[in-house]
């Protein structure tokens, strides 16, 4: 059976759905210009769990559990799920922890970068750049004989334990799981952590676009990638479609507002807003997928992506721990190192996991 | 004899980058072999792109897709 979602039209569709449907969830309480966050709601749910004690920026988002889920079921019913793993899972591991650590310093993943471009804050732009440019140094990668190698099929429990682990914190979330008052789980009481739209619609809204993500392959990393690797502007017309989607809704909704200085959640220091996510575009670009596609693998039973999603959210943990993380206030005290450590990893990475080009 | 692309396990973009290589070295008939719907979908992007034909045969997991220069 033709898969139309897999179509030009079918990812512009998911782009704009995506768009529609990350504004509304702001409109409904999420924090501003962060409707779905990849890379903040980990944050969260790492502080949810514990993981750090960054008081603002803690919840069990179940966005991120609705991508997983939606993508699982899907993946099921298409027969599209495939159990597999081995493929260099250490590095990837890190290569989430430091994807996390620089998308951080940035404040944003890619997804978030376009929403915040959609909704004004031109702060995103450095960001954006920044991720053309890590992305485009992995690319360089690729074509000399980088690959991080085969992965193999595994048993069935191998692809659901990942799904089963969302299920499992959806139901303490909407159980409002807390033991006593210093947690398990941790719940902001203001900032962003605080903000959020109802569970039930979070949840739905993390389902739709999981489904939609599977189906399409919608991947933001990818869509450049694909543009300097193959000349391929099929992706990137899935991303161009969720910025003006995005867009249009937040303009409709009265929620754009141009400009650099007092953007929500975000801050002004270019230069690691840029350096962030060139570090972060470059751990996408190694780990195959930006950390939306990372979340829909990982619920097709690609259990090396969802590692890199563990590594991401253990990431979270010690960007805020150690004082990697940006704040509104500026860039996080050891942020620009962990930046500088995290290009070396990756760069050694990248020069050593090269498979000889005859 | 047509040359015999092993792109199974690979992950995204491998088979891709696997595919162009053997195109920019002027292959005209070659097979490679992928083991996820997602694989053949960009292997067959990537090869209308480069006017190949592509034929596709399943044999149990495995997608084998034929290339030929159009």
């Amino acid at each position: 059976m033709r898969n139309y979602l897999s179509t030009r039209w079918g990812i512009i569709f998911t782009g704009a759905v995506i768009g529609v449907i990350a504004v509304t969830l702001q409109k409904l309480g999420n924090p501003a210009n962060m409707g779905i966050c990849v890379a903040c709601f980990e944050r969260d749910m790492a502080g949810s769990l514990g993981l750090h004690r960054a008081e603002v920026v803690q919840y069990m988002r179940p966005e991120i559990a609705g991508l997983v889920l939606g993508s699982f079921l899907v993946a099921l019913v298409k027969k599209e799920y495939q159990p597999r793993g081995g493929s260099s899972t250490i590095i990837r591991f890190f290569l989430g922890v430091f994807a996390m650590i620089g998308a951080l310093v940035f404040l944003g993943c890619p997804w978030r970068a376009l929403l915040r471009f959609s909704g004004g804050d031109w702060n995103a732009i450095a960001g954006l750049l920044g991720l053309a440019i890590g992305i485009a140094i992995g690319v360089a990668f690729l074509k000399n004989g980088y690959n991080l190698g085969r992965s193999y099929k595994l048993k069935k429990s191998a692809g659901w334990v990942f799904p089963a682990f969302m299920a499992a914190l959806v139901i303490m979330v909407a159980l409002n799981f807390r033991v006593s008052e210093t947690g398990p789980l941790f719940f902001s009481e203001k900032g962003p952590g605080s903000q959020h739209a109802p569970l039930i619609i979070s949840i739905i809204a993390g389902i739709i676009i999981g489904i939609l993500a599977q189906r399409s392959r919608f991947c933001t990393m990818g869509s450049i990638r694909d543009i300097i690797l193959a000349k391929d502007f099929h992706l990137a017309s899935g991303v161009i479609a969720l910025v003006i989607s995005a867009f249009v809704f937040n303009f409709l909704y009265g929620q754009f507002k141009p400009g650099f200085e007092g953007q929500p959640i975000a801050h002004t220091a270019h230069i690691w807003n840029f350096a962030g996510m060139v570090l972060a575009g470059l751990a996408f670009a190694l780990a195959g997928g930006c950390p939306g596609r990372q979340l829909i693998l990982s619920g097709e039973g690609d259990s090396d992506a969802a590692v890199f999603v563990m590594g991401m959210i253990v990431g979270a943990g010690i960007s805020h721990n150690f004082m990697l993380a940006s704040s509104p206030a500026g860039v996080g005290a050891f942020g620009p190192a962990a930046v500088a450590i995290g290009l070396i990893f990756c760069l050694i990475i990248g020069f050593t996991m090269r498979e000889k080009v005859s | 004899m047509s040359d015999k692309i092993d792109a199974r396990g690979l992950s995204c973009p491998q088979p891709v980058v696997l595919t162009q290589k053997a195109i920019k070295d002027g292959k005209s008939n070659f097979e490679i072999l992928v083991d996820t719907e997602v694989s053949r979908e960009n292997v067959l992007r990537c090869l209308e792109k480069n006017n190949f034909n592509a034929a596709v045969s399943e044999d149990g997991d495995i997608f084998i897709i034929k290339a030929s220069k159009k």
